[in-house]
């Protein structure tokens, strides 16, 4: 009996017998849901040591470092069957995001061979490569005595491949010829809106379809419902107000942060065109969003929506996932819409971010780290990330299209896949790549502050913000 | 046989042994010297550079470049009144209500002492965990203090989410977190001070308010210039509060010394800017703290003479 049921799971991994097959024949036998889990993980971690060394660093211990995040999650609820695969000890340290980014920076500029590997966001490679503390992963990929096989590198998808690959220069292109593969994504997020359609139907208003409407369904759902606010976007002083629905709704009209000519950048900000979004989206946050907006993170963000404080928001898809499930008041509320801010435009426009691994260059096991990195990524662990856990958005394309993946979403979460398909083709980073990325995301973040608290107007306070960065572009020799 | 001239001298060999104890005994003090100047040379180093994590290629020295470069800066300036004005009204708040907690819990009864200890509860929070509990507390949706004033007729009062408020709100949360500890020490002050002239001027009949401000005060200022010392150089070093409340904002607003270079290192990766502003913080917070030290001295040399 039990010869059969492991040959049974062997066959599954291997892909000689279907998912329902394969329910059909454990029932059959009398196999638990809990025990067909265990053989599963068990099954696919031999499919995956079928063609490839995994033991090669057997006796070897790892440390990573993680940020407290669902892919950090389903990675941990999953990580001994690295550990059978391999023979790698893993530990890791785990913070929240917050502090997370100054424990990633305090732990590679010291130099620390600490950690192995880490995640990290495209954007943050863009300080980290230059500084020589990553690991340019294509000397790995690259390498097939370094790379199993079957990891399928073609299979992420290849906008995130391409933003996270950059050659270092300035303003250079993502993903072009010449581009370092800083980092391998894990996981990722579009920015459109999610919204409570419980409170669409009590206001009688439909879903907007670009920052016109947005503005106004947002200022009406707040006069209407007398309670919740209109529309939750971030606000507090960072780079991460800007990366998410305010650099899509931006980048969807045509406007930049900075332009590149003949390898000088120069702040785009204050374009006729830029103005005039930025006057948007100020009155709107002025006229429909949270009145302590100035401290926004997405947290907050997300809070609001899963409690009921806020009528919709235009932020990371996944958040709008996560409050639609849990102990969340509106659990089963929400929906989902892609969003083009232009109404000229022709699809969305979402700026991407992409949870990653990278590794670190004062690894001394170098090799086992990215045994470590080539595990997590794989197409076993996602699919086992967006079939079992909370692993969303996946970044294999062969995981989009698995049924069980996507009847589970669309059954759960009404409404999300067609908001992913419908902007992904979209989908990339709209930021210009270079390393005074965090400076010019943080000042952009405080005049935005300013112009919400009319202690400047949008137009000025533009042309002082495009001003201090030209001059902050200069003294580092890049403008 | 020869003789030794009388003229010559006589060699005296001194074979006491060598006084080793004093030098052991002062090493540990050596070496926590050693161990405060190390980092506070390299921070003087640093800030002598153009050092940008992320553009390797442009680091060099430019000896007093940053330092310039700050005083040519709105910004720094800005940051200069904030942290100073920050400093002023927490010390002076703080001073201010510990003296009077002080002044009412002064006579020992059952009653005082307890509430003197639970009066310390604040001061044995985490002051990024007090920010966060205001935080909570004045949210607009469901803070109890929104709520609060919302009875009192204001509706949209914006705590540290405005411009206009968040400098109040910041006070507000670094007061209710340090006021005990001004109350602790001019309590302690208070206690310890000789009782015959308050006893010679309860008999003469003085009024209360003159013993205070002829006998309690002028008494009592060496606690309180140690007290506001204390008070001050953490104040004007404040980080924890008002990052955890609004990460130096909303806008510049509230951009003060350490947050700003705790930016400029962790997020922008400017090292030499970052340290330049740390030592123009130290250069403010010595005459700060020589003044106030001078003027301690001297009421102690008075007290002294008096006594």
């Amino acid at each position: 009996m039990t010869d059969r049921i492991k040959a049974l799971f062997d066959a599954y991994a291997a892909g000689r017998v279907s998912r329902r097959d394969l329910m059909r024949g454990a029932a059959h036998l009398g196999v638990t849901a809990a025990t067909a889990n265990v053989l599963l993980g068990s099954s696919l971690v031999e499919a995956m040591a079928a063609d490839y060394d995994w033991q090669a660093q057997k006796g070897t211990a790892i440390k990573l470092l993680l940020n407290k995040h669902p892919y950090a999650d389903a990675m941990i609820a999953d990580i001994e069957n690295f550990k059978k695969l391999t023979g790698i000890d893993v530990s890791y340290d785990v913070f929240p995001e917050d502090v997370y980014f100054d424990k990633v920076t305090a732990a590679l500029s010291s130099k620390s061979d600490q950690y192995d590997a880490f995640m990290t966001g495209a954007y943050m490679t863009w300080t980290y490569g230059p500084a020589g503390w990553v690991v340019d992963l294509n000397e790995y990929i690259k390498d097939p005595k370094k790379t199993n096989p079957s990891f399928a590198w073609d299979d992420v998808l290849p906008g995130l491949r391409a933003s996270t690959a950059w050659n270092g220069v300035p303003g250079g292109e993502l993903g072009s010829a010449d581009a370092k593969q800083w980092c391998i994504p894990w996981g990722y997020e579009l920015n459109n809106l999610a919204y409570n359609r419980t409170m669409f139907d009590k206001a009688k208003v439909s879903v907007p379809k670009n920052l016109g409407e947005l503005k106004e369904t947002a200022a009406k759902l707040t006069k209407d419902l007398g309670g919740p606010y209109g529309i939750g976007v971030r606000g507090s002083r960072s780079w991460a107000t800007i990366h998410p629905g305010f650099l899509s709704g931006y980048a969807n009209f045509g406007e930049k942060d900075l332009t590149v000519n003949g390898g000088k950048l120069k702040a785009a900000m204050n374009s006729t065109g830029s103005k005039a979004f930025h006057q948007q989206w100020v009155d709107m946050i002025r006229e429909s969003g949270p009145k302590n907006w100035s401290t926004y993170t997405w947290y907050q963000v997300g809070a609001d929506l899963g409690a009921g404080a806020s009528a919709m928001i235009f932020d990371a898809d996944i958040l709008g996932y996560f409050e639609n499930g849990g102990d969340n008041k509106e659990k089963g509320n929400l929906g989902y819409a892609p969003f083009a801010a232009n109404p000229a435009a022709k699809a969305p426009t979402p700026n991407v971010w992409i949870w990653s691994l990278a590794m670190s260059s004062f690894s001394k096991k170098k090799d086992a780290a990215w045994k470590f990195m080539q595990w997590a990524t794989s197409l076993e662990h996602d699919l086992f990330g967006a079939r079992k856990m909370d692993f969303v958005n996946p970044v294999r394309a062969s995981v989009w299209k698995d049924s069980e993946f996507r009847d589970r979403i669309a059954k759960s979460y009404p409404g999300y896949l067609e908001q992913h398909d419908v902007s992904a083709p979209g989908a990339k980073i709209y930021f210009t790549a270079q390393p005074l990325f965090f400076d010019v995301t943080t000042q952009w973040a405080e005049t935005l502050q300013k112009m919400v608290a009319k202690e400047v107007q949008v137009s000025e306070g533009l042309d002082q913000l495009a001003a201090s960065i030209d001059k902050q572009l200069r003294e580092a020799g890049l403008g | 046989m020869t003789s030794q001239p009388i003229d010559e001298p006589i060699r005296v060999v001194d074979r006491r042994p060598v006084e080793w104890l004093p030098y052991l005994l002062s090493l540990p003090a050596l070496l926590v010297c050693i161990g405060i100047l190390i980092p506070f040379v390299t921070a003087l180093y640093y800030s002598a550079l153009r050092f940008r994590l992320n553009l390797p290629a442009l680091k060099g020295f430019i000896w007093f470049g940053n330092y310039i470069n700050l005083l040519y800066d709105a910004e720094f300036w800005n940051t200069v009144s904030i942290s100073l004005r920050y400093t002023a009204l927490t010390v002076g708040v703080e001073l201010v209500f510990g003296l009077i907690i002080a002044l009412l819990l002064q006579r020992q009864t059952r009653l005082n002492n307890l509430i003197s200890v639970l009066l310390l509860l604040p001061l044995m929070t985490a002051p990024a965990i007090a920010s966060l509990m205001w935080k909570l507390m004045t949210n607009p949706n469901f803070g109890i203090l929104s709520y609060l004033v919302s009875l009192a007729g204001v509706s949209d009062f914006g705590w540290a989410s405005s411009p206009s408020t968040a400098l109040f709100t910041v006070v507000l949360v670094d007061v209710w977190v340090y006021t005990p500890f001004m109350m602790v020490l001019l309590l302690a002050g208070l206690r310890s001070l000789p009782q015959q002239p308050f006893e010679a001027a309860a008999l003469d009949g003085v009024p209360r308010l003159f013993v205070f401000f002829r006998i309690t005060l002028p008494m009592l200022s060496p606690y309180i210039i140690t007290a506001s010392l204390f008070r001050l150089l953490d104040a004007i070093q404040q980080f924890d509060i008002v990052y955890a409340m609004t990460q130096g904002g909303p806008g510049n607003t509230l951009l003060v010394f350490q947050v700003r270079a705790y930016l400029e290192f962790y997020q922008y990766t400017n090292v030499g800017k970052s340290a330049a502003l740390l030592v123009v913080l130290w250069m403010i917070t010595y005459v700060l703290s020589h003044f106030f030290i001078k003027n301690w001295l001297r009421l102690r040399e008075r007290s002294h003479a008096s006594a």
